[in-house]
């Protein structure tokens, strides 16, 4: 059974799906076994879930006119 | 290259909000200046919030904004479509970021060559289950500014990687190749990178936190 040093060791490629079958089994068994390494294992999950479900905000208007007037200046086109 | 005018193409037909990105570069390359336009207002948002999390400063990263895009327009013209138009703009961006980053922080030297130091499993000290549903605890906007903050407290060398990998969603070898960094650096960054942010935001999103809110009644 995989050490909870190990577990840590792992937890990138598991969380990826990138870890081969045989690694994913021995995390699977670790985190059944020990409930803080689930614990980590499920916070990390649910932090990169956070971050891939929050929507950028939006770019205020005056900021979107500055940029267009830099590449209208840019072009020569005005300025 | 031209900057006005609209090129002889089939593409033309097409409204320029309907184009793919490929096609607007290509219509940019041919110097119509309104396709780059739709790259700016379609990319703008994720732009400046990669800008924000790597300089961690508002004013900095619309300066990167600006910067990046005009730099990409310039060398439009040398975009040879190996890679997708957003991948080669969020390099562009780094770089920029990190120039202004290191100018920032003249006294510190900001270097994403350091090693990484410590062990991994100094940096778990909470367990604690958190809440199925932390965003319905926050607004939109507290949510963001939670996660916005977490990522700004890291070190450079850690949300850096981080943005690239988990929020920008580029591969391992695409942020070692925009980082100029080896494959295994990214991964042992990464790693230090989600856990720092896994205990950063337990404080936030523990199962009943939320309930503090109610503390008062």
């Amino acid at each position: 059974m995989l050490s909870c040093k190990d577990f840590l060791g792992w937890l990138n490629d598991y969380l990826d799906e990138t870890a081969d079958d045989q690694v994913k089994a021995q995390v699977k068994e670790h985190i059944t076994n020990c409930p803080n390494c689930w614990v980590v294992y499920d916070t990390t999950k649910k932090t990169l879930q956070v971050y891939k479900g929050m929507e950028p905000r939006e770019v205020p208007e005056t900021l979107r006119n500055r940029l267009m007037e830099a590449l209208l200046k840019k072009c020569g086109k005005t300025g | 290259m031209a900057t006005s005018g609209t090129p002889p193409s089939a593409e033309s037909a097409l409204p320029l909000a309907e184009m793919d990105d490929a096609a607007l570069v290509a219509q940019t390359q041919a110097g119509n200046v309104d396709a780059f336009a739709e790259l700016m207002r379609r990319h703008d948002r994720k732009i400046l919030r990669l800008a924000r999390h790597i300089t961690g400063n508002q004013e900095d990263a619309e300066d990167v904004l600006q910067e990046s895009f005009l730099n990409a327009f310039s060398h439009i013209g040398n975009f040879a479509g190996n890679s997708k138009f957003y991948t080669w703009l969020v390099r562009i961006t780094v770089n920029q970021a990190l120039m202004k980053l290191r100018k920032r922080k003249s006294d510190k030297q900001v270097s994403l060559d350091e090693p990484v130091q410590g062990d991994t499993d100094d940096l778990v000290r909470e367990i604690a289950v958190w809440d199925e549903t932390p965003e319905r605890t926050y607004s939109q906007e507290e949510m963001r500014r939670i996660l916005d903050d977490a990522i700004e407290s890291l070190e450079p060398i850690y949300r850096t990687v981080f943005v690239l990998r988990d929020v920008e969603e580029l591969s391992t070898e695409e942020t070692a190749q925009t980082l100029d960094i080896s494959v295994p650096a990214v991964k042992s960054r990464l790693l230090r990178a989600r856990l720092q942010l896994r205990e950063k935001l337990t404080k936030f999103f523990r199962r009943g936190k939320g309930d503090d809110a109610f503390a008062f009644l």
